[in-house]
């Protein structure tokens, strides 16, 4: 990757939320941001790298700022050129003010989101809108809505303190895991930028125990990327994924993540059955379960619940699953993965017959392509 | 910066068990800090007449502008320093549990 490129990875989010905290001007502060790597871009193949390129950026990026508020209004210059000159030694973070202000509950959660890639990871808004299957233009009005929204309402720029910052933090990692969803399966960028929020906020909030347990998920759930897949794009599940294929370096960095973090809330609970599923050997189905009992409690969704109901087909037996199951109260027809696990566990009950029914009716229900034809494929092996 | 506070009625209210703050107290507390500017509380929208000049000509509906579930019930002007602090006020009224209540900004122009 040449210069320019990385700068814009390594420094873009730390140039936008400085320049928002000292302009207060979102608009502002992202086109200086670009105009800067667009110096960046003339100048270092030319004059070459200079040795602090984020210095660099951010002092050009500043200039670029005072330039355009010379011409604003005389009242409102001093105020903002007296901020510039002088501006407050910020006591965190300013990227962690801008996460924080981007995943205001008062946005709507799809605006938080684009909100987020574009500001902090600096995504083009043309991506984003490819991802979210949405056109450009209605992308760039959606952001440009919520920068709106911040400054009308008057969303403050800072990362909240005391009960405040536990009621706000669930709904910034919400984002992020949203992210990493897009991302798992589909757009493999959205997955690696979520992880390196994930990875941010972890480095800025080193206190926080389920900021470093959501990194170590994505890592964990991240390093089976190769293996999730056949050649002929099909499904393959755990079980049978070739595990030379898993991202062993990932797996050690999200176990020592784990080894030093405690178990406070629901992102360390899946990142510790991530963790079992990620072990050699034999799975370990009974700590596994241990698990979901616990983040039942903490959690009781009915995809929790699903998921507890199979592993306790696996750690004690297809019988012990299929009462779980019973007591489920979800629409099969909605929920067609509810009777994909009852197949699974209804097989290995010993009923081939009834199991390969209802893996048909679960394929029948499924609208994904690839995940019916999986399904399929399981009741033909019976 | 000022907020305008929309104290509504919720037609089909999900109910919350924790206990409802008092109104008085509510009021007390944020007059006493400065957040509180002004508020009252409205007459039925069966009692509200709706004012609209067309062609120079007066016209007068009988009853609200929309004809929605929700009801404004009331409202009030805040003085916060951010919109989280409105929340706080807001999320610290009877009529949030149970009711709704819209923040809105005032535009500054």
């Amino acid at each position: 990757m040449d210069a320019v490129a990385r700068a814009h990875e390594e420094h873009w989010g730390r140039l936008v939320a400085t320049l928002i905290r000292v302009t207060g001007d979102w608009t502002l502060a992202e086109d200086c941001a670009q105009d800067a790597l667009a110096v960046a871009l003339e100048r270092w193949p030319r004059d070459g790298v200079p040795d602090n390129p984020g210095g660099w950026l951010m002092t050009v990026a500043r200039n670029r700022a005072i330039d355009v508020m010379r011409r604003a209004a005389v009242e409102e210059r001093k105020l903002r050129e007296a901020a510039m000159i002088e501006p407050a030694p910020p006591e965190e973070d300013d990227r962690l003010r801008l996460i924080f202000t981007c995943c205001h509950p008062a946005l709507a959660l799809e605006a938080r989101v684009a909100l987020t890639l574009r500001t902090v990871a600096g995504v083009p808004t043309a991506d984003i809108a490819r991802v979210f299957l949405v056109s450009e233009s209605a992308m760039t009005r959606r952001i440009t809505r919520a920068k709106s929204k911040i400054s009308a309402a008057r969303i403050p720029y800072r990362v909240p303190e005391g009960d405040a910052l536990g009621e706000r933090l669930p709904g910034v990692l919400a984002v992020l895991y949203l992210l990493f969803t897009r991302g798992y399966d589909g757009e493999p960028v959205l997955a690696e930028e979520a992880i390196r929020l994930a990875r941010l906020l972890s480095e800025l909030m080193p206190g926080e125990s389920e900021v470093s347990s959501l990194l170590a998920l994505f890592l964990l759930q991240h390093s089976r990327r190769h293996a999730r897949r056949d050649a002929a794009g099909e499904l393959v599940t755990l079980d049978r994924q070739d595990r030379a294929l898993w991202d062993r370096p990932a797996i050690a960095e999200a176990l020592e993540i784990l080894l030093r973090t405690p178990v406070e809330g629901p992102y360390a609970l899946h990142a510790r059955i991530a963790a079992c599923h990620a072990t050699e050997g034999e799975t370990d189905w009974g700590s596994i379960a241990l698990w979901y009992d616990e983040l039942a409690r903490v959690q009781p969704t009915d995809v929790v619940q699903l998921n507890r109901a199979v592993t306790h087909g696996y750690a004690y037996g297809a019988k012990a699953g299929l009462e779980l199951l019973e007591t489920i109260n979800l629409d099969r027809q909605v929920y067609p993965l509810v009777i994909a696990v009852e197949a699974d566990l209804t097989a290995r009950a010993g009923e081939p017959e009834k199991a390969r029914a209802l893996f048909y009716e679960a394929a029948a229900a499924t609208p994904d392509g690839i995940e019916r034809r999986a399904l399929r494929k399981r009741a033909d092996e019976l | 910066m000022k907020y305008m506070m929309f104290v509504c009625s919720d037609p089909e209210p999900e109910t919350d068990d924790s206990r409802v703050p008092d109104i008085e107290v509510w009021v007390a507390e944020n007059d006493a800090a400065g957040r509180r500017i002004m508020g009252d509380v409205l007459a039925p929208p069966s009692a509200a007449t709706t004012v609209r000049v067309r062609g120079g000509e007066t016209m007068l509906t009988d009853g609200p502008f929309t004809e929605t579930k929700e009801v404004i019930v009331g409202f009030d002007i805040l003085e916060c320093a951010d919109l989280d602090e409105a929340i706080a006020v807001a999320a610290a009224h009877p009529m949030a549990y149970g009711g709704r209540i819209e923040l809105r900004p005032f535009a500054n122009l």
